[in-house]
Order: C-alpha cells, then sequence, then structure tokens
C-alpha cells in the first residue's frame, strides 16, 4: 500500500516535471490531426490521438484515460463541426483544464478553416445525423489539409512563442512536399474524374469533390441511420437504372452491407483507410492520400 | 459622417478638460458623459474593424479553397457535367456557412443566448405478478422515494427537461426537471459549475447527482435496465442527490486519477432533513482508470457517504417507528468496457459492479404516538452488491443480464417491537434485458426480472419501456 502510494507521488512528480518542459502536449481528436501536427510540431510538440482510424469518430466513449490525457494537453485539434459532439464537451468539462476550453488558444478546431459541404438549409433528426454546420469529414480533400496546416502553424506558434520561427519553417517545407504530393495525386487520379460510387456513410464528400467523383446512393438510409434490408434492396435496383462503379467505405465501418451490394451489383467494395492509419500503408499524410488513390484507382480498373 | 463626429466630440472633450478644474459639478458630470461617449465609439469602430478582418479572412480562405478546387478541376482532362455541377454548389455551401458566424449585430436574433434545451420522454408498461403496494425489501429500512417496480400497466415514466448553458466566463448553469406521471415537478437537478479554474480542479454547487459509487451520477435515461439495482434502492433510496458542494480534482498523470468531495445538506435518505446549520452529510470519493490496450478501458473507484438522522421516520406493521443517529456508507464500484478496436459501433460489451456496505447506529424510537412507545439503541451493519453485464451483438441491439443481491446483516435493536420488516433476510433479483435503439435518441426495451425481495414471494416482471432524447445532443459520460 505504502510502496504504490510512493509510485503515484512519484508519478505525479514525474508529469509535473514533464509539463514544466518545453514541449507542447497536444491531444489531436482524429489521427489525420495527430499526423498533421506532427509534421509541423516535430519534436518541439508531444502529440497523441483520441481516436485512431478503426474507431467512428462520431461515437467515441469519454474514456477515463481521455480525461486524463485533456487535463494535460496545452492544446486540442479537432475537426470540431459538431463531428465530436458526443463526447469531447464531458473531455473538456471533466478536466478541469480552462486552457483548452472552447474560445481558448488551447482549442484548434479544423473545421472553421475550410469551405463546407453539405450545408443543411434545415436541421430535423427525422433527416438522421445532420450536422448544423456541415459535412464535417473534412481531411477526406488534401487541400483541406493545406489549408488547416497554415492555421494549426499559426496556432501552435501562438502556444509556443519561443518557436514560432521552427513553426513557419517546417510549414513552409509540409506545404511545398504537400503541393507536390497534391499534383502527383490529381494526375494519378485523373481517370476517377465522373466515376459514379456508392458510398457506406456521407463522409467521402470531400473525397469525390476533390476527384470529380459523384455519389448515386448511400447504403446507410440516412446519415447515422444503419443499412436495412429493404434500403439496399431498393438501392440494387436503383443501380440498374443509375449504376455505380464502386461501393466504398471507411476502414472503421463494417463490411457486410458493402459486401452483399458488391455481391449483387457485381461491382468492387473498396475499404479507404480514411484516416491515417487506417492501413498499412496509412503511416502518415502522405501515405494516406497515396493509399486512398491507388485504392480508388485499383477498384476504377 | 460618423467619423467626423468623433473627431468634433475628441476635440470638445480635448477643450473641455483644461477648463474642468475650475468647472462645478455639472460640467464635470458632462465631461464624463462626453468620455464615456468618446470610449463607446471606439469600441464600436474597433469591434467593426474586427468584424472586418474576420470577413476579410474569412474571404481569403474561401478564395483559397476555390482556386485549390478550379485547380484539381483544370488539373483533370475533360470531365463530364455531372461532378462539374457538383463541383458548384459545394464551393457556392462554403459561404452560408461563413456566414453565420460574421453577422454583424444588427440582424441578430434576439434568442441566441438561450439556453441548450433538451427532453427526455418516457414510458413503461408493466406487468407485476405481485401486488406492487406489498413491495417491500425484507429487512431494510423503508428509504422513501424510488423504491420498487413501480405500478402494474400503463405508465408514463419522468420526463426530463434539460436546460444548460454558460453563465459568464467564470460559470456554466444547468436545470433539469423531473415531470412524473402522477403530474408532480421535481427539480432533479440544478447547479453551477465552474469553467475556468484550471490544474483539474471542478466546483460544482447546487443539486447535482453525487459522484459517489458509478451509476448515482448517470441519468436513469441512461441506464441499461428499466430500475435502479436494489442496492441503490436500499442504500440510497434510488439516486443520491445532495444540495450542497462538490469539489474534484484530476490528478496530473497519465492515468485518469479523480478526488473529490461533497458537503451537503444530508436531507435525503440515508440522512433527513434535520434543521442543522453547516453541512448534514458529507461524501469523499476517488476514482481510478485507464485504457487496456485499444479495445478495452476500465474504471474503479471507492466512495464514502457521512450523513445522520434525527427522527427518520418508518412505518411497519401499522406503527410509525424513528431512527436517530449516525449513518455511514462505504461504496466500491467498477466498470469495464471491451469494444473491437474501440470501435462500439458494432459490438460492444460491458461489465460493471458494485458494492455497498451501511453502518447505522444510534437510538431506535417505536410506536410512536401509542402507548406502547419504547426508545432504544438501533445498531445495524448491513450490505449489497449487484454485477451486470450488457452487450451489443449487432448494431442498434443490445442485451444483458443483472443480478443483485442485498444482506440485511446484523442489526441490534435494544428494545422489544414489533418491527416484522426489519427481521433478517436476503432479498435478490434477476433481470434480464434485451433493447433496439434505432438511433442515438431512441431506445425500446423488454426488461424480465424475478424479484425475491421478500421470504416466500417470488415477483415475475415484465417490463415494456421507452426512452426517447429531443433536442440538444447530449454528450455521455463515461
Amino acid at each position: 500500500m505504502n510502496k504504490n502510494i510512493k509510485h503515484l507521488l512519484l508519478a505525479a512528480l514525474a508529469s509535473l516535471s514533464l509539463s514544466a518542459h518545453a514541449t507542447v502536449n497536444v491531444l489531436a481528436c482524429e489521427p489525420e490531426w495527430e499526423a498533421l501536427t506532427n509534421e509541423l510540431g516535430g519534436d518541439k510538440v508531444k502529440v497523441s490521438s483520441a481516436t485512431n482510424a478503426l474507431q467512428d469518430p462520431h461515437r467515441v466513449e469519454a474514456r477515463p484515460s481521455l480525461i486524463a490525457r485533456t487535463r494535460n494537453a496545452n492544446l486540442l485539434v479537432c475537426t470540431g463541426l459538431e463531428l465530436e459532439v458526443g463526447w469531447l464537451p464531458v473531455l473538456i468539462q471533466q478536466s478541469g483544464n480552462s486552457k483548452i476550453a472552447p474560445g481558448q488558444p488551447g482549442h484548434f478546431e479544423a473545421g472553421a478553416l475550410v469551405p463546407r459541404l453539405d450545408v443543411p438549409s434545415k436541421v430535423d433528426r427525422s433527416e438522421g445525423d445532420v450536422h448544423a454546420a456541415g459535412n464535417p469529414h473534412i481531411q477526406q480533400n488534401p487541400h483541406n489539409i493545406a489549408l488547416v496546416s497554415v492555421g494549426l502553424a499559426k496556432r501552435l506558434a501562438e502556444i509556443d512563442p519561443a518557436n514560432v520561427a521552427y513553426y513557419q519553417a517546417r510549414q513552409k517545407d509540409f506545404a511545398a512536399r504537400w503541393d507536390a504530393a497534391m499534383q502527383k495525386w490529381e494526375k494519378q487520379a485523373a481517370p476517377l474524374k465522373g466515376v459514379a460510387v456508392v458510398e457506406h456513410h456521407k463522409n467521402m464528400e470531400y473525397l469525390m469533390n476533390w476527384l470529380g467523383m459523384h455519389q448515386v446512393g448511400t447504403l446507410e438510409p440516412k446519415p447515422g441511420v444503419e443499412p436495412s434490408a429493404a434500403h439496399l434492396s431498393e438501392l440494387l435496383n436503383q443501380l440498374q437504372r443509375t449504376p455505380a462503379k464502386m461501393v466504398i467505405r471507411a476502414a472503421y465501418q463494417d463490411g457486410r452491407a458493402s459486401q452483399w451490394l458488391s455481391e449483387h451489383a457485381k461491382i468492387p467494395a473498396v475499404v479507404l483507410p480514411f484516416s491515417v492509419g487506417g492501413d498499412d500503408k496509412s503511416k502518415d499524410l502522405f501515405g494516406l492520400f497515396d493509399a486512398t488513390v491507388q485504392h480508388l484507382m485499383d477498384a476504377n480498373k | 459622417m460618423l467619423k467626423n463626429t468623433v473627431v468634433a466630440a475628441a476635440m470638445g472633450a480635448a477643450l473641455a478638460a483644461p477648463m474642468a478644474h475650475a468647472a462645478d459639478k455639472k460640467e464635470q458630470k458632462e465631461l464624463a458623459e462626453i468620455r464615456a461617449e468618446i470610449r463607446q465609439m471606439k469600441e464600436a469602430y474597433e469591434a467593426r474593424l474586427q468584424a472586418l478582418e474576420q470577413k476579410l479572412q474569412a474571404a481569403q480562405a474561401d478564395t483559397a479553397a476555390a482556386k485549390a478546387q478550379v485547380a484539381a478541376l483544370a488539373a483533370a482532362p475533360a470531365a463530364p457535367a455531372a461532378p462539374a455541377a457538383d463541383a458548384a454548389p459545394a464551393v457556392a455551401a462554403a459561404e452560408p456557412a461563413a456566414a453565420p458566424t460574421n453577422t454583424g449585430s444588427a440582424n441578430t436574433p434576439s434568442n441566441i443566448f438561450n439556453p441548450n434545451i433538451s427532453m427526455i420522454l418516457g414510458g413503461t408498461l408493466q406487468n407485476l405478478k405481485q401486488d406492487p403496494n406489498q413491495y417491500r425489501l425484507q429487512g431494510f429500512v423503508p428509504p422513501g422515494g424510488e423504491v420498487g417496480p413501480g405500478k402494474r400497466g400503463f405508465n408514463l415514466g419522468e420526463s426530463e427537461l434539460t436546460m444548460a448553458a454558460n453563465i459568464d466566463p467564470q460559470f456554466s448553469g444547468q436545470l433539469t426537471f423531473s415531470l412524473t406521471g402522477d403530474d408532480t415537478v421535481s427539480v432533479e437537478e440544478a447547479f453551477v459549475q465552474t469553467r475556468e479554474l484550471s490544474n483539474g480542479m471542478n466546483l460544482k454547487f447546487g443539486r447535482f447527482l453525487s459522484s459517489i459509487g458509478y451509476l448515482n451520477s448517470q441519468h436513469a435515461h441512461t441506464w441499461d435496465f428499466v430500475d435502479a439495482p436494489l442496492a441503490y434502492q436500499a442504500f440510497l433510496g434510488g439516486q443520491y442527490k445532495p444540495d450542497g458542494v462538490q469539489a474534484k480534482w484530476l490528478a496530473p498523470i497519465d492515468q485518469f486519477l479523480e478526488l473529490g468531495m461533497e458537503a451537503g445538506s444530508g436531507s435525503t435518505f440515508p440522512g433527513n432533513d434535520r434543521n442543522k446549520n453547516g453541512a448534514g452529510s458529507v461524501a469523499v470519493f476517488a476514482h481510478l482508470g485507464d485504457d487496456i490496450g485499444d479495445a478495452a478501458s476500465y474504471r474503479a473507484g471507492v466512495s464514502y457517504l457521512h450523513t445522520g438522522a434525527e427522527q427518520r421516520s418508518f412505518q411497519d406493521n401499522g406503527l410509525d417507528n424513528a431512527f436517530s443517529g449516525k449513518s455511514n456508507t462505504w461504496i466500491a464500484d467498477a466498470i469495464y468496457k471491451w469494444a473491437p478496436n474501440g470501435n462500439p459501433t458494432n459490438t460492444n460489451f460491458k461489465l460493471q459492479g458494485e458494492y455497498f456496505h451501511r453502518k447505522e447506529s444510534g437510538t431506535l424510537d417505536t410506536a410512536l404516538a401509542t402507548p406502547d412507545a419504547a426508545s432504544g439503541i438501533y445498531r445495524s451493519a448491513q450490505s449489497g452488491w449487484y454485477l451486470q453485464s450488457v452487450y451489443q451483438f449487432m448494431p442498434t441491439w443490445r442485451t444483458g443480464v443483472r443480478y443483485d443481491r442485498l444482506s440485511s446483516g446484523t442489526t441490534e435493536i435494544g428494545v422489544a417491537a414489533n418491527l416484522p420488516i426489519l427481521d433478517a433476510y436476503n432479498p435478490s433479483r434477476t433481470s434480464f434485458m434485451v433493447d433496439y435503439s434505432p438511433s442515438e435518441f431512441s431506445r425500446l426495451r423488454l426488461q424480465l426480472a424475478r424479484d425475491k425481495s421478500r421470504p416466500g414471494v417470488s415477483d415475475n416482471q415484465i417490463f415494456l419501456q421507452y426512452i426517447m432524447s429531443l433536442g440538444t445532443h447530449a454528450a455521455h459520460s463515461f
């Protein structure tokens, strides 16, 4: 018992001394922002992500470990746009950390920096999980990542003014590499223009918008409502009239509905990594889009 | 035009300044007014400038994005008409999205500061084999409050109405009414909590669900079963909701370690209203939690509630009796949650249990207001626990089992009295449930239970329940 208390005290002291150290302690809500913060912050930041690519960012439990990480964070980097509405408010409230409350410099929302799709003219739950501020799955368009990187580098500099030049330099370097990569992806993905797809949830809009693809149906009858047999067979009928080239879903989504449609409509089912860590290749943001474009091109053959 | 006025006012103020010494009080007052006016104008201009700057920034961001999208479109060869048409509304959509943040004060709706409102509607259809009016937890002092399975047939459950908003930078507040089926309104919670404290501190005051145990701090509509565990019914009269203050502190370590203390009026069971200054109840608790890999997480804790009672009365055999003395309760709680890769959407599992131990000591006055009235010492040590698990076996469907057990333990009564309700017995109950949640906001549940809370009688209970939540999306705690 006494030994345990000693350990606990030591751990507390250790973490106190850690927070006194200069690194900025960042909690990202999603893995793409963890990756971006690492690109920009290098060794001046210590980042972890509240979710991984195999978890649905809408539905995450406000786990005790997340409360502890929120308490110790200097900066939250989240999508916003109500994506984290089911769990982030609990983390912020229970953390007793005023630095990361909404409106504070320690609270960064990527969604505010990009042009948004699917902003509903009417908000009603009979339409399913609608997000009043627009579709929150913004990371699927690399141009959005570029926009966010500018804002995030500024915010890091605000939180940690001693390293302004460092963050600026890293942002510049990242932007150059990112621009080159975007040109490469856009060239590779040129044949995807005009391709019609079916998606599981309305979470691929930014990707399709970027590559000029379009959606002819969703496996979910309404956003956030589980695919039903009735809806799937209706969708299958509809595909006879307006065919789709493939059915796509994110790595965190259940594959059964997608497989069913794939077999019956004879179109490939594509699993996209959706975020960093969503498959073996998506080890960072570059890998994420390499893999995404690759999967789509393979299915489009 | 306005600018000229500002300059004129400023010059006026500047000219007025040297003469102010000689001027009488009236003039000084006028001067102060002019100064205030200038300050107001200055502030207004600053605000406008800021708004303009923000608009400019937003516009720049939009242009950059639009450029990017145009570039993307241009990069790809010979686009069919359809996707291009798709892209056009997309860019347009960005503008209405940005607009609300930039609306000037002129057309701001007057209700934007209204609190967030959320509502819970609930109800049950119950089939109870035994008469619920005869319900008792044998061996335990009746706590009053929410005990037993409720009424037979159709019941409107508690409808909850919650309003919550930030008060100012320092505080936020919440009020939850509970409207019961028999047309009574009660204040479920009404509290203010701090927003600006740091170093892991949180303060709450008003009436709130106490953080002792695990289930106590959760609203009934988030429970996994229709009714509270028997231990909650016997030891806390359902749920413990003190009127008082709560301080919580989160340790600055990588694990979740929360220490907390509450001081309250102690006017609810197991305490009662004692017409006393200061705190009538004190609770302390500690919770520890962490992840176990990506898939699982846990939280465990201990809590201690110290309160007292003065003539806390209960009826037995048609006679009134009353207890006066101390009441101390220990609670140990633990919860473990698992989901494949930590993604609970398709399947997830939860195991939860709590153990209660209560000691009461003092005097018991029996057969009040009758010729047989007597008084003697009363000492009891009683315990109870429950263990439950819930498994979501496919999206939207969950099933669960719960086992409840109470032990009336040792009760020492220093007075010869006829108190059949305190005869030793160990009540138990087994419950099974299956529920269906088409969305996060609706839930339908079937619960079957066999309740053996008194000797020789086994109550088979069937519940059909609906729980619906409306309004603001509530964030759920672990």
